[in-house]
Order: C-alpha cells, then structure tokens, then sequence
C-alpha cells in the first residue's frame, strides 16, 4: 500500500513516526501516576508500528513517475477498510450497551464495561469511527476526479488517515479507562483534542492544494459539502474543546465554559456535528456517488446551491433547541426553533435533488442493491429532517426531550440516512478501487440492503414507541391531581421495546458483516484486473520534480 | 444570485471564505451575548463552589458517564415539578465545568437528589442498585467503595479551576487535600471547613470510616445536589423587588 512513497517521503515519514513517538514517550513517563501514561504508551506503540511498517519498505527502488498520471488511491482503499472495520465495532459495542438496557449484569462487573463508559465507545466508534474514515476515504477519491487532479502529494493523506485513526483510537480506549469530558461526541481530552486539530488542518491543506491545481474550472458540488464538513468542524472542535488541562502530566482538563454557556456551547456543537460532519459530509458523497451509479446528472443545479447555503446558514442557529425549557434564555430557545423550522426547506431540498435525479433510472435502483441503499438513505434524510424540524417545536419538544424518542430519531438519521449512504458509496467504489467489474457477490449486497433496512425499522418503531410512551406515562395524572405513574413504572413499560431496540441493532450488524465478508472476498479474489480507463485518469500530472514540504 | 455563484465556485479562496462567513453568524449572535447579558444568570447568593470531596465525586461522576442516563435540568412543568422539585435555576450550574444537564433520562434526574434519600440508601443502591429497585437497569458501581479516594491532587484540580472562573481562595487551594478528609471523615476542623463551605455536610458517607474512598466523594456530591439554594428566601427576595 506505502509502495508508491518515494525516498524522500519515507525519510520524512520516519521524522515524523519519531517525532509521535517521542510525544507518546514523554505522557508516559509524566503520567506515570494516570490514565494519561496508558495512553503515552499507546501512541509510542502507534509510532512503533508506524516506523517498523516504513523501514520494511525503505530500501524499496524508487517508484517511477508514471504513478503521477494516475489518481491516489491508496489511502482511500485502507480508508474504506478501516471504516469497515470501526463499524463493526461500533456497532456491536451499540448492540451491547442495547442489550445492558434489557439485561445490566453483562457487564463483567467491570468498571470499563459499564454503560456509561460503552455508550460513548459505540457513539464514537460508529460516527467518528466509521463515518470519519468513511468521508476521508471518499473524499480523497471524490477530490481527484472531480478536479481531474492528483493528491498533491503521497504522504500528508496517510498522515491525515493514520492520525485520525490514532485520535479515535485514544478517545475510545479512554472512555473505557474514564477518560472524558463528559461533553456529548466531544468527550476525547485535550491532549487528544489538540492532535485532531493537527490532522485536520493537514487534511484541509490537501484539500486546498489540491483544489487549487485542478483542471476543471468549476469547484464541483460534493467539494463544496466536503469543504464546509473539513472547515466548520473545525471551527466547532476548537471552541466546544477549550479547556485548561491540570497538569501537562494529567489527563483530566476543565472546560472554559460553565453552566449556561458551556450547555449552549456543547450543544451548538453538538446539533452541528449532526450538520457538518454526519450531513454535509455525507451529501458530499451523496452528490458523487448517486448520479454516476445512477447514470444520470444531478437534477437540478440550482437547488443544489440553494440547498448548500441554506444548511451552512440555517444549521447553526438551531442547536438550542436541544435546550427548550432548560435554564437557557428564552430568546436562544426561540431563535433555535424558528431556524430548525427553516432548516426544512434546503434539506427537503437536498432530499428531492436526489430523488429527482433517480427519475429515469428506477429500473436500475430496483435490480442493483447498490443505488437503492442511496435511494433509502435519501428518503431516511428525508424523514429525518422533517422528524428534527417537528421535534424542534418547543411543545413538541416538552414531550419528547428526555426520551427514547430522541434515540429513535438519531438512529434514523443514523442507519437510515449516514450508514446506507456510506455502504451504498462503498459498494460502489470496492469494485472500482480494485479494479473490478462487480463486487464479489451482489446477491450478498442484495442481503446487506435488507438487513440493514429490517434492523433499522424495527429500531426505529421500538424507540418512537417507547418514547412517546415514556413522555406520557412522565406526565400522566390520576383524576385526584397526584401523578399517575412513578419513574420506575415507565422503566418495566420500556422492557419490550427496549429488547425489539437490541434485535433491530442486531440485524443491522450482521449486515455490516456481510458487508466486510463480501468487500473482503472482493479485494481477495480481485485477481483479473480490468485496465484502468483513460478517463479515471488526472488531466495533468504535477511535475515530477515536486515534494511534500515543498 | 445564480450568475454570482457561478463565479464563486470558480474560486477555491472565495468559497472557502463564504463557508467561514455564512457559518459563523449563528453561533456569534446566539452563544457571545450569553457572556455579556447580566441576566444570563441570576443572582444566587446562596450559591457556594463545591468542596474538594464534592468536586472528586463530580469527577467520579464524569467519569463513570452518569450524565448518559441521568439529566440534571428539571424543567418549569408541574410534573416535573413535583416528580424532582423546584425547576432548575441557570445560577445552579455556574460552577459546573462543564455542565451536566444531561440529554436523556434512561433514569430519573438528579437535579435535586440531595438530601432525598439517606447516605445507607445511596451506598447499598450504587453497590447493587437492584436490590433497592428491583426493576433498576442501573449498572453495579461496588468498585467505588473498594477503591481510595486519592486526594493528593485535589489542590491542583481547584487551581485549574480557578483558571476557568470558579472563586476559590489562597487558602481553599492549600488545604484541598486537609478539607477533603475533613469532610469524608466528619472529623478535624469542621467548623473552618463550613466557614469557607457554607451548608457542608461532613461525615462518614460510605459506612466505612477507617478510610475515606471514592465512594464517599460520589455520595458527598450526589447528597449537596441541588439542595444550595434555598428557595424559601429566594422567593421572597423575588417579591422585595
């Protein structure tokens, strides 16, 4: 996979891979006395490998330059992989805090596996996991075609790809040592928090570089989704994590913010990585992958700008409505409600701009499992946005808020729209990746589609049951003006659901499994490579001459 | 607008300056006045920073990620009301960082647990929570009570507080660790300790008074939960203005 580095590259790849080392070498020895110096030695062992893996190529001939005049698909193959691999992870980790919610003794009676700590393991393997390296993957793929440009170099993506992994993999090993702010999907600490931003701003120079040497005038679609995804999670990373840690030798920091304003904060955060990270990235790959598998242009250019600026715009004003009747202000909550009402129009927008674009080509989307899971996720967003608009409502929200009718909701907008569309552009891009004319098995990606969209129906009937029932039963009073119904009465009222809740989960893993057996057998048997066509090719290759750092 | 954007996507600069631009209005205009407007949060004299055992047992409850399953937000609604007590207040969180309102309520809020159950209750309840509530789905949290409380880095924990606005003194800070024993083991200097505390509640919480573990601190500060102020006089401070 590193074969196409060159010498100089490799060398800096060991600089860095030291300097990493050396990073995780000092938190181990500084937090000798705390869960900061598990994770020292944790990264130096990342560096390790790193460092092993590069020397075992290092004495490798050059590679010659006719690599340039073709696209860089290397990170993106080991991306899709990883992705496939975070899913799995998460997704039985989420099946398993379900399962605790019907059964809370499969614990081990260990502390690490309790569901406090499992839940943001599974909210983090899945999105940050799963979905991270599933957009970095694409969008490198996505980047190259639609700018007819090679990456600007072979290095800084797998260091983007590697250290974003290693990110993860610290935020998911400290949940399970008790490493966590406590802010909902930001809870990794700052020394994690700092390392994200290193990445992501060598991820956003890619991007850049690579933009600016494309060969097509125009800056297509998907670029600017994945642009707004790479900047805007920035900007909500770096404030929602402003923190002063203990100590340099500690993991544990105290947020910047308190109260009111840490809450609004958070959740202004919260509801916009919901926007930039799990739908504009994710309308990125939708705008590339649906038109070619469907084979037709996307419907309506307009609307897509429409849609676009109206979600960049109206998205972040909407996050207080994750706090109706909370101590927030009461002109945050309004604001917060109107703009999510708002926000219906570009994101029906961008629902219809799919769909639309499917007219003409429904007989393909009823013989190839592959399109229909874009199909599904189009409507699931669909549903999803219309459900976000409705729950925003504040007196919609009096009931709703605290309730497994949140849970519901997220997972519609999770399995139905984020994950379909993500395995629908995977099956796409496999065959492509490894050069082949199908997938191994499309009757298994028949399987995978039904599996998926099974579990997440009977997931999502269970917790719009089990919500709505909840709210009530909590404000339910008895003729003589006492209340009906104690907490505990509520809890045994959620017992079924909560088991229907596991089995749904249960159906979309074994999904993803088929997926990973089906994507393996692929890449395994991808024996009679079909010769790459003369348009999967860059308009220009940079100049040979041309080095990272330069 | 359209011959405008046909332009602008040309231009990677250009975009990316849009995105910046369009996307930073609605946080600059919702979250920058929350930090201005006096009214944001409301006077609360009664409200004290925590102690130094209640601030291990908030850093016990981050870090067990209570706050997935139980919120800290009663809501001004007459069942919540009488289900967890008087609605929350913004000033009962101020020194909260971060906060834990919490998003969900797999189990009840927490708001205003102190005071609502005895110390007995709360240890046999975290060390096997259904044997008090049979239908409970809570996990078992016995390992608290094996486990030492370490106090030693307390000083530095409400140092970094203060860095971030929480108003402990000089003399908080050098006596973090004093004060913690003082208040697990109910003994020592109690009376300087509610001097800078006021309300504090210090005694033996886990049943174990040979040493003070990390089951006191989380019974310490689930008992001060939502109990620092007092209401009675708040309201008739209300009425005087």
């Amino acid at each position: 996979m590193l074969g196409q580095l060159t010498k100089n590259e490799r060398q800096l790849a060991l600089v860095i891979l030291l300097a990493v080392g050396l990073w995780g070498l000092v938190f181990g020895v500084a937090g000798k006395d705390d869960p900061l110096g598990a994770h020292g030695w944790i990264i130096v062992l990342a560096a390790l490998a790193g460092i092993f893996k590069i020397i075992s190529i290092y004495y490798d001939p050059e590679p010659s330059d006719d690599r340039l005049s073709s696209y860089y698909d290397d990170p993106t193959k080991l991306g899709i992989i990883l992705a496939m691999v975070w899913a799995v992870i998460g997704l039985f980790v989420g099946d398993w805090v379900a399962w605790l919610l019907v059964k809370p003794d499969l614990t081990f009676d260990a502390g690490w596996s309790s569901f406090g700590r499992l839940r943001p393991v599974h909210t983090t393997g899945v999105i940050f996991g799963f979905g991270g390296n599933a957009l970095i993957a694409t969008s490198f793929y996505v980047l190259q075609r639609t700018s007819r440009a090679r990456l600007p170099d072979q290095l800084s993506p797998w260091f983007v790809l590697m250290g974003y992994n290693l990110f993860v993999i610290l935020a998911v090993t400290g949940y399970m040592m008790g490493i966590t702010q406590s802010k909902e999907y930001a809870e990794p600490e700052w020394y994690a928090d700092l390392w994200l931003v290193i990445v992501w701003v060598t991820y956003f120079g890619i991007y850049l570089r690579t933009l600016m040497r494309r060969k097509e005038p125009h800056i297509y679609v998907a670029n600017w989704y994945y642009m707004a995804f790479i900047l805007v999670v920035a900007v909500l990373h770096i404030v929602n994590n402003l923190a002063v840690p203990v100590s340099l030798g500690h993991a544990k920091s105290y947020s910047l913010f308190s109260g009111v304003q840490d809450a609004m904060t958070e959740w202004w955060y919260g509801h916009n990585a919901v926007a930039f990270f799990l739908t504009s990235g994710f309308l990125g790959m939708m705008y590339y992958y649906l038109p070619i598998r469907a084979g037709r242009p996307i419907f309506s250019y307009r609307l897509s700008i429409i849609s676009f600026w109206g979600i960049t715009f109206f998205y972040m004003w909407a996050g207080s409505h994750h706090l109706h009747y909370t101590a927030l202000p009461q002109w945050v909550q309004t604001l917060g409600m109107t703009f999510s009402l708002m926000l219906l129009v570009p994101s029906w927008a961008s629902a219809t701009n799919a769909l639309l674009t499917l007219n003409g080509a429904w007989h393909k989307v009823r013989d190839d499992a592959t399109l229909r899971f874009m199909m599904v996720a189009a409507v699931f967003y669909g549903l999803t946005t219309f459900e976000g608009s409705f729950l925003a409502i504040r007196s919609v929200n009096s009931l709703s808020h605290y309730t497994d009718w949140t849970v519901g909701h997220v997972h519609a907008g999770a399995l139905g729209w984020v994950a379909m569309i993500t395995f629908g552009s995977i099956y796409a891009s496999v065959p492509w990746l490894w050069k082949q004319k199908s997938m191994y098995s499309p009757k298994l990606v028949e399987v995978h589609f039904w599996l998926a969209v099974a579990g997440t129906i009977v997931y999502v009937f269970a917790m719009w049951n089990s919500g709505i029932i909840q709210g009530l039963m909590w404000r339910t009073y008895t003729e003589n003006g006492t209340l009906a119904y104690s907490f505990v009465d509520s809890l045994i009222a959620m017992h079924p659901y909560y088991i229907a809740r596991a089995v749904g989960g249960l159906l979309f893993l074994l999904g993803a499994l088929v997926g990973c057996y089906n994507i393996w057998m692929t890449i395994k048997t991808a024996t009679h490579v079909i010769p790459e066509s003369a348009a999967d090719r860059p308009a220009v290759a940079p100049a040979a001459a041309l080095q990272p750092g330069e | 607008m359209f011959g405008l954007h046909y332009r602008l996507e040309r231009k990677a600069i250009g975009l990316v300056l849009a995105i910046i631009i369009v996307s930073s209005i609605g946080g600059l205009v919702e979250i920058a006045p929350l930090f201005t407007i006096h009214q944001t949060v409301e006077d609360a004299p009664d409200m004290r920073v925590y102690t130094p055992l209640e601030l291990s047992g908030r850093n016990i409850y981050i870090r067990e990620g209570c706050y997935v399953c139980h919120s800290q937000m009663i809501r001004p609604f007459r069942d919540e009301v009488e289900r967890y007590g008087h609605y929350s207040l913004a000033a009962e969180s101020m020194y909260d960082h971060p906060f834990q309102w919490g998003s969900e309520r797999t189990g009840p809020d927490l708001a205003r647990v102190g005071g609502r159950y005895s110390d007995e209750w709360h240890v046999q309840h975290l060390k096997d929570p259904q044997s008090v509530v049979p239908e409970s789905i809570m996990p078992k949290y016995a390992f608290l009570a094996q486990k030492n409380l370490d106090t030693s880095r307390l000083g530095a924990d409400l140092a970094a507080l203060r860095r971030v606005g929480v108003p402990y003194t000089d003399e908080d800070i050098a006596k973090a660790d004093e004060d913690a024993r003082t208040q697990g083991f109910g003994e020592g200097d109690t009376a300087g300790l509610a001097k800078r505390y006021p309300k504090v509640q210090a005694r033996d919480f886990d049943g174990d008074p040979e040493r003070i573990t990390e089951m006191d601190a989380l019974v310490a500060y689930l008992q001060g939960l939502g109990t620092q102020v007092d209401f009675k006089s708040a309201s008739a401070r209300e009425a005087a203005k």
